[in-house]
């Protein structure tokens, strides 16, 4: 879902950057209003957890690869906003030093795993959660925050792909990403659907259950229902 | 840091050390590239052309490790799994650092 240098126009990639850096100055306003000093090491944590998360490639069988992202689980424990941070320091290091993500597509990359995810996470475990404080209110919400998170995610991505033969192209050539929409969407959505989003969805049930067992107090997610 | 915070990061470590993994699966069960995520001759192979624009700016960034790779796609797998777990090292390192600077920062601003 990382997506290339070479594949969004300056028109798509340039406003993308505006509004990931919206998001993320509320961010940092938000972190700083509500950090505490327990959560300080979480915070480095959360964002190394979502880097190496997204090292473990899964294959769909003579098919494409793909991998979870972790920004569902660090929106429930640290909170959507934590998580707009953490996630996107860890694609920003991926795309300098690792050539994971293209250097224009900073903005579209942070805004459709570090915003679109968390947020999409986050308003999906309180639907599902409702008022319960446990039980499999709680777990099922867990797992559909990650699964339709990452599939939120991978649609927009898609879109943005599938947008470019419409508005970048010359004499009927594509200049940058090549497919469009209809062939994008489908794609993409398709396999996380099917596999990846699985897989968002244990990680972010498996790591809950974690938290509860262990720091429970800490999980944004679960305090107060106000 | 409390005592499980420090349980943690030694699950942080484990999944640097295991993270080849996520090399050697896409490779046994013969998956290609994500979606979208194709280098130029992937693309020519796949649609028959290059777009222009993608020809121009598809290499403007020259990564120091690409790939999470020290070696080359011929390297061997241990030359690749060892750039690997080094990688995610550098990454818990990094990501750890940079928030860290960025939460004393935050939180000096506060007082």
């Amino acid at each position: 879902m990382h997506i290339p240098d070479g594949y969004l126009s300056p028109q798509t990639y340039i406003p993308l950057y505006a509004v990931f850096a919206g998001f993320l100055a509320v961010a940092l306003k938000k972190i700083r209003e509500t950090l505490s000093a327990k959560n300080i090491p979480y915070l480095g944590m959360a964002s190394a957890f979502s880097f190496l998360i997204m090292m473990f490639n899964v294959p769909i069988p003579g098919g494409t690869t793909g991998h979870a992202v972790g920004a569902s689980i660090v929106a429930l424990v640290l909170g959507p906003w934590t998580a707009v941070a953490a996630v996107s320091v860890a694609l920003i290091i991926q795309a300098f030093l690792f050539g994971d993500g293209g250097i224009t597509a900073i903005g579209a990359n942070c805004f459709n795993m570090a915003v679109v995810m968390p947020f999409v996470s986050i308003v999906v475990f309180k639907l599902v959660r409702g008022r319960a404080s446990g039980g499999w209110r709680v777990y099922l919400g867990s797992f559909l925050a990650g699964y339709i998170g990452l599939v939120a995610a991978a649609i927009v991505t898609a879109v943005e792909f599938g947008i470019q033969p419409l508005i970048a192209s010359a004499n009927g050539r594509p200049l940058y990403a090549p497919y469009p929409i209809e062939i994008a969407l489908p794609a993409m959505a398709i396999e996380h659907l099917v596999l990846f989003g699985v897989i968002e969805g244990l990680v972010t049930l498996l790591v809950l259950m974690y938290f509860l067992k262990n720091d429970r107090d800490s999980v944004y997610a679960l305090k107060e229902v106000k | 840091m409390n005592a499980f915070q420090k349980k943690l990061l030694v699950i942080l470590v484990v999944l640097a050390v295991i993270s080849p993994i996520g090399i050697y699966l896409p490779t046994a069960f013969n998956a290609e590239d994500a979606w979208g995520e194709w280098s130029t001759e992937t693309v020519e192979k796949l649609v028959g052309f290059v777009p222009e624009k993608m020809k121009e700016v598809a290499d403007l960034w020259k990564a120091p490790i690409p790939d999470y790779n020290l070696g080359d796609e011929k390297s061997s797998f241990t030359v690749q799994a060892l750039s690997y777990i080094l990688s995610g090292a550098i990454g818990i390192a990094l990501c750890g650092l940079l928030l860290y600077g960025l939460s004393k920062l935050l939180v000096r601003k506060k007082e």
